[in-house]
């Protein structure tokens, strides 16, 4: 391989430049060249030094990510910071139990043992902000997947781009990053003002609410860091979640602010940092009455399965299902999924939860979710879930109709054998 | 008649193909299917064409940070566009022909436009990108 030329506008350190010619071990030399004509693209002057990183390069989507990851793996990787590991393509050690095809699961496994010889942790979950690695305020880290990048930024104050897969684990191995984008506090102020105008508390309280939030900031945002004024409750972090996640699957925002909610929107002047906004939309009930019907493609289908877990379900949100489920049963027709991380399911288990959930008929994943692993059967054509990412990429990822509902309905719905759903009154 | 449009090469490379245009943002996880090369983002116009072997020109990748690793999949399997074309940076695009470049040796053209001349490019057109990222277009 030829030397790698540095771009002009790019100034590295004598650590970076003895990365960059291999002397650190030959993983760290490709990892650092790839990290070099990126931070060249994205015209960074210089890196930074990160303290943690979380690699969504683990989902397995073919053979090419196996092949980066054994690549790598094969040339002695290892992180340079704690890192936490996204799903991947199968449920390690709970495949068997579902249609995924032999041969996936084997590459899939494949492509988690090579991150893992990479001393990463082996979180396999999309809401590594809800486990023990809770990056803190101000913290430079470098976190790929969507939702969990919208969630450190916004929710917590970490500070990381949008790193796409295949490059957060070059940032994991070298511990840099290019400064530049949400790294940067300059770069961290509000553009777009939007206003809520005539939403009521009381629909303000509603899970419902916040997942057509996400759904509208997505589509207004485009590449603009939008700030949300007039929320007048304070929302949980599962619905903080929701937020996050639906507005990273509808367009790609990575960092927002609301007022008087969010660590950086103490005040709307503090979110804008004293500027004014770029452009202002408002957001009233019949927007996100139209964003509600949006994530669902039928009105009344049968519905053959009901999933919940994107991102993967919280110890809190199972605090939330379990008196839902308990002392009823699913009808036979509808199945019930629910998809979460190991470290959460461990926790579940000892406060009794599963046992809920199995009295109930329903199932458990962990590692993965139905969108990154084929583990779902044909016969399923039809899903209800409360969760907007979910909904947005059933069509497309699965092919199978989708209908978005609250959590309360979602269970109803697996007791009825049809679909059962209560719109959020939006005008009252 | 052709015409020829300059844009900033962020993986260079020359490619030859017909443009396949949409001012709307697409991500690939759950929008390009790595296996055919097909748009399968049923929100999106372009649903049902198919992106191999085309110059996509598009705004910017949306949503998902997986499109990287979808593109790297369809770069080796021979299902991915003969180049993209964005409207600025967009990096996603570009790290999964950087890494495309370190694996297979086999990089993809990613080229950066200013958003007023995407407009103007032609649905349909052929068009041919050289290593310095002037897209020859060739009307009708």
């Amino acid at each position: 391989m030829s030397e790698t030329p540095i771009p002009a506008a790019l100034e590295l350190t004598q650590e970076d430049r003895a990365r960059l010619a291999g002397n650190f071990g030959p993983a760290t030399g490709m990892a650092m060249r790839i990290l070099v004509r990126m931070a060249g693209i994205y015209g960074a002057p210089r890196l930074l030094d990160i303290e943690q990183a979380h690699i969504d390069s683990t989902v397995y989507v073919g053979d090419a990510g196996m092949e980066y990851a054994e690549r790598l793996a094969g040339l002695g990787a290892q992180v340079a910071v704690p890192t936490t590991l996204n799903v991947s393509g199968v449920d390690e050690h709970g495949w068997q139990e579902w249609d995924v095809p032999p041969l996936w699961a084997k590459h899939a496994r494949r492509q988690m043992v090579a991150y893992q010889s990479m001393g990463c942790i082996p979180t396999w979950t999309c809401a590594p902000y809800q486990e023990t690695m809770r990056p803190r305020f101000g913290q430079q880290i470098a976190w790929g997947e969507s939702n969990a990048i919208a969630f450190a930024n916004s929710v917590l104050g970490a500070r990381t781009e949008r790193y796409p897969d295949l490059l957060d684990v070059c940032c994991a191995i070298t511990a840099r990053a290019p400064a530049i984008g949400l790294h940067l506090a300059e770069n961290r102020a509000g553009q777009i003002r939007l206003r809520l105008s005539g939403v009521s508390r009381q629909v303000q309280t509603t899970d419902s609410f916040y997942t057509a939030l996400g759904y509208l900031m997505g589509r207004i945002a485009e590449d603009q860091i939008p700030v949300i004024v007039g929320l007048e409750v304070a929302p949980n972090e599962d619905q903080l979640k929701a937020v996050c996640a639906t507005a990273a699957s509808s367009g790609r925002v990575a960092l927002f602010h609301m007022v008087g909610v969010t660590p950086e929107a103490a005040t709307e002047e503090l979110a804008f940092q004293g500027q004014q906004p770029l452009r202002e939309a408002t957001i009233a009930p019949h927007d996100l009455r139209t964003a509600w019907e949006a994530l669902s493609t039928v009105a009344d289908p049968q519905v053959d399965m009901v999933v919940l877990g994107s991102p993967h379900f919280s110890l809190a949100e199972f605090a939330r299902l379990t008196p839902l489920l308990a002392g009823r049963r699913r009808h036979p027709d509808v199945q019930f999924l629910v998809t979460t991380s190991r470290g959460v399911r461990l926790l579940a288990e000892r406060r009794g939860d599963l046992q809920v959930l199995e009295q109930f008929g329903a199932r458990l994943t962990v590692d993965t979710c139905i969108l990154t692993s084929p583990m779902l059967p044909r016969s399923v054509r039809c899903i209800m879930t409360n969760a907007g990412k979910f909904a947005y990429y059933t069509p497309g990822l699965l092919g199978a109709q989708v209908i978005f509902g609250a959590l309360e309905d979602c269970v109803d719905t697996a007791v009825a054998g049809h679909v059962v759903r209560r719109e959020p009154q939006w005008h009252t | 008649m052709a015409h020829v449009i300059r844009g900033r090469p962020l993986v260079a490379g020359t490619a030859a193909g017909q443009l396949l245009v949409t001012d709307e943002p697409l991500s690939f996880w759950g929008g390009y299917d790595p296996l055919t090369g097909a748009i399968i983002d049923q929100c999106h116009p372009l649903l049902g064409e198919i992106g191999a072997g085309r110059i996509l020109v598009l705004p910017f990748s949306r949503g998902s940070s997986t499109t990287t690793a979808i593109l790297l999949e369809a770069i080796r399997n021979g299902c991915a566009p003969a180049a993209i074309v964005t409207s600025g940076t967009d990096s996603f695009f570009a790290l999964a022909s950087v890494v495309a470049g370190e694996l297979y040796d086999q990089p993809l053209p990613v080229l950066a436009l200013e958003p007023e001349v995407m407009s103007t490019l032609p649905q349909g057109a052929w068009a041919s990108l050289d290593a310095e990222g002037a897209l020859t277009i060739t009307e009708g």
